[in-house]
């Protein structure tokens, strides 16, 4: 077998900026993913029926359905209907984003129900109301608790995330496809994409690790 | 003198089971109201439905007049005027001791930071804990926890104490520092609920005590009447029991 580190020298530029998008799209996934997953969590855990129900058909059917299918629904379904045409990029950042806020949501519930309860009645009783003890008690001490978990989330959606070689969106996947498909070569690409996501997921692991041990 | 607290037919349940039934209590204000009873007596129900961290199933409470069941009255600021001190103190172990006692305040009283920072010094004087107070809660005490559970009570200048068996949870070597605490604070005229099983502190510092049992007030009384001349036999074979 004849490996030709040549082909990969010449589309490593490419690959590169394919990995760039796949960072970006993952970080702001993450990120969208967090701030909604928040939302979703604290409905899910709401005393009211209109703010619980909807909140857990939500997380069920992000969780129970497949990413590709929720890409191709957002794809080809959501984005025409919001921006008149779709657009890669937009649809890849949507799709993972309402992907992960149900991930996210489920993350947090644990994080938030693992704290005593006794901490909320202590708030409560210096008269805080719920939403600053949420704030300045109980979610200071629950992120603690869900950095691992969140950790863990945010390295399957930068692996999710080559799903959208699917619909074009030029992440590292769509580069390693359009490598292979010009030079007939399975080793080269794949080999070299799995090697970058690994230098991505393992550096995030140790990152996250640090952070950890500091928190 | 005027009550500042009134309780009228109180009621509580879980499923089947009834916790409180037709609570009828007054507190004074700077009195020191003790309650007494076994364990499931609903004495610390009956305490926690004070500042509703318990949701009663019927009757009325009223604080200074104002109903706790009045939706129009916002329950956070009722209970600013109700201080809390927990069996398991529940500090809030993300923050450091000051921290902890100037927290409400700040957020809550809407304080300068200063101004909450002072009083909370002298607050950790009073309680002898000045020396604790950049430490962290998981490097307390059980003792010192609770003297720190006190002070950020104390912190929001409430107009009423609740103690929910404040030294259960100590050692026994460490009682007598939280109860000195409290009876400083009965001395300088603290209104106080006090739930305990401390008798040598309900009868010395308790201005009331009523033995509460299966959910009602068996007997109340001054504390010579309850512990040295009880009339009812349920508070007889209780005391002779726990004495």
């Amino acid at each position: 077998m004849d490996f030709r580190f040549d082909i990969i020298i010449e589309y490593l530029p490419l690959l590169l900026k394919g990995t760039l998008w796949t960072i970006g799209i993952s970080i702001l996934a993450i990120l969208f993913g967090s701030v909604l997953g928040l939302g979703v969590a604290l409905g899910k855990m709401s005393h009211r029926g209109y703010l619980r129900w909807p909140a857990s058909i939500y997380v069920n059917f992000f969780r129970g359905t497949p990413l590709l299918v929720q890409i191709l629904l957002v794809h080809f379904g959501v984005v025409p209907l919001i921006l008149g045409s779709t657009n890669a990029i937009v649809a890849a950042i949507v799709a993972l984003s309402l992907n992960s806020a149900a991930y996210m949501a489920e993350i947090y519930r644990a994080g938030i129900q693992s704290i005593d309860q006794g901490q909320t009645e202590a708030a409560y009783s210096l008269g805080m109301t719920p939403g600053q003890t949420m704030r300045t008690i109980i979610l200071p001490q629950a992120i603690k608790r869900m950095i691992p978990p969140f950790g863990n989330e945010f390295i399957v959606l930068i692996k999710d995330s080559s799903l959208f070689a699917v619909i074009a969106a030029p992440e590292l996947m769509y580069w390693s496809n359009a490598m292979r498909s010009q030079y007939f070569k399975v080793w080269e690409p794949y080999l070299t994409a799995a090697l970058i996501y690994f230098i991505l997921t393992y550096s995030l692991n140790k990152l996250l690790a640090y952070l950890e041990r500091r928190v | 003198m005027s009550n500042i607290i009134e309780v009228r037919n109180l009621k509580k349940v879980y499923g089947d089971n009834v916790v409180l039934r037709d609570i009828n209590a007054d507190v004074q204000s700077k009195e020191v109201l003790v309650v007494i009873g076994p364990s499931g007596s609903g004495k610390s129900t009956f305490l926690r439905c004070l500042n509703l961290l318990e949701k009663p199933d019927g009757g009325t409470i009223l604080i200074e007049g104002k109903s706790l069941m009045d939706p129009t009255n916002k329950i956070h600021e009722i209970r600013m005027e109700l201080g809390m001190v927990f069996q398991r103190f529940h500090l809030f172990p993300h923050m450091k001791v000051i921290d902890n006692i100037t927290h409400a305040p700040v957020h809550v009283r809407k304080w300068p930071v200063e101004k909450a920072r002072k009083k909370a010094l002298e607050l950790l004087e009073k309680v002898g804990l000045l020396d604790k107070a950049n430490a962290k809660p998981d490097s307390l005490s059980g003792g010192q926890a609770q003297r720190v559970a006190i002070a950020r009570a104390l912190a929001m200048e409430p107009k009423i104490l609740l103690f929910d068996e404040p030294t259960s949870a100590l050692d026994p070597e460490m009682v007598g520092e939280v109860l000195n605490v409290m009876k400083d604070l009965a001395k300088e005229g603290m209104t106080m609920v006090v739930v305990t099983h401390e008798m040598g502190f309900a009868r010395e510092v308790g201005d009331r005590v009523i033995f509460m049992e299966q959910g009602v007030i068996v007997e109340e009384g001054t504390p010579a009447q309850i512990f040295e001349n009880p009339k009812q036999e349920r508070t007889k074979a209780f005391l002779s029991k726990v004495l």
